[in-house]
């Protein structure tokens, strides 16, 4: 079994705020991401799948088509987006780190021909990530 | 349906010195097994310390723990311990070399022993751009 990784990178703007709470409770659980005019991060998508590696071709998977489906599925609907305000899975979850990594992986689940999704990170900034490997 | 578990990495950068010297060898040996490790006055690294957490993200916050918390335990419990200090001299590595193993262990334990707000999955520590190790607990 072979695991491969492909990159791809959007930038976007989101905010943290819980609408049922106070203004106070939302700034003290998160600071300065709480500020509802937004703010914006350079995100880094990693996608690794996994499968067995064709002998003739040598591939795990077609590598064209992962970067057309993550370009279709995820970056081309977030990039230069406002999380909260333009994205569907954000109406109803906040666009965390670790909630950016799940829709990501809900957007391409099923979608890669051939091989398996193992994990998605999402990069927020080169210091913080999130991984979803489809867990529950 | 159950939580979905988020992974989520958070990546720290001290600044320390160490030379590696066994008790147990004679300085021969020292040389041979540390090479220019061993040079009797130290010498130094930017290390960076890459925590690997998990747990159920919370429906309302949709995090897995609070960024603050963690940040706050790891300057609290890790930085003011080890940065801007000699390794050799503190009491973590009284008994142990402190290799970069031997401090990813150290680093491990001190965040599973003390950082409960979500579960400590693995500690990897880069000693340079080209050396990094990691621990968890197997």
């Amino acid at each position: 079994m072979m695991l491969l990784t492909r990159k791809a990178e959007f930038s976007a703007a989101h905010y943290y705020w819980v609408e049922g709470w106070s203004e106070e409770q939302n700034l003290r659980a998160f600071g300065k991401c709480a500020n509802r005019n937004g703010h914006g991060h350079n995100y880094t998508l990693e996608v690794t799948v996994a499968g067995e590696v064709d002998p003739v071709s040598g591939f795990v998977v077609d590598l064209k088509a992962l970067k057309e489906i993550m370009e279709r599925e995820v970056v081309g609907a977030w990039d230069h987006r406002h999380l909260n305000l333009e994205v569907p899975e954000f109406k109803t979850a906040l666009p965390t780190t670790e909630n950016i990594a799940i829709a990501a992986w809900k957007r391409l689940e099923g979608k890669i021909p051939g091989a398996k999704l193992q994990r998605v990170r999402v990069y927020e900034m080169p210091d913080l990530f999130a991984d979803y490997m489809g867990e529950a | 349906m159950a939580a979905p578990i988020a992974h989520l990495g958070r990546r720290y950068h001290f600044a320390a010195s160490h030379r590696l010297h066994c008790d147990a060898y004679d300085d021969a040996r020292n040389r041979e097994v540390y090479g220019k490790c061993n040079n009797p006055h130290g010498h130094g690294h930017n290390y960076t310390v890459e925590v690997l957490v998990s747990g159920p993200v919370d429906a309302t916050t949709g995090m897995v723990c609070d960024l603050v918390e963690l940040d706050e335990f790891a300057s609290k419990n890790m930085l003011a311990i080890f940065d801007h200090m000699n390794l050799n001299t503190l009491p973590n590595f009284a008994n142990r070399v402190p290799t970069t193993e031997n401090l990813c262990i150290e680093i491990y334990r001190i965040f599973k022993k003390g950082f409960h707000a979500a579960n400590v999955d693995r500690v990897k520590v880069e000693e340079t751009g080209k050396n990094s190790f990691e621990y968890a607990d197997d």
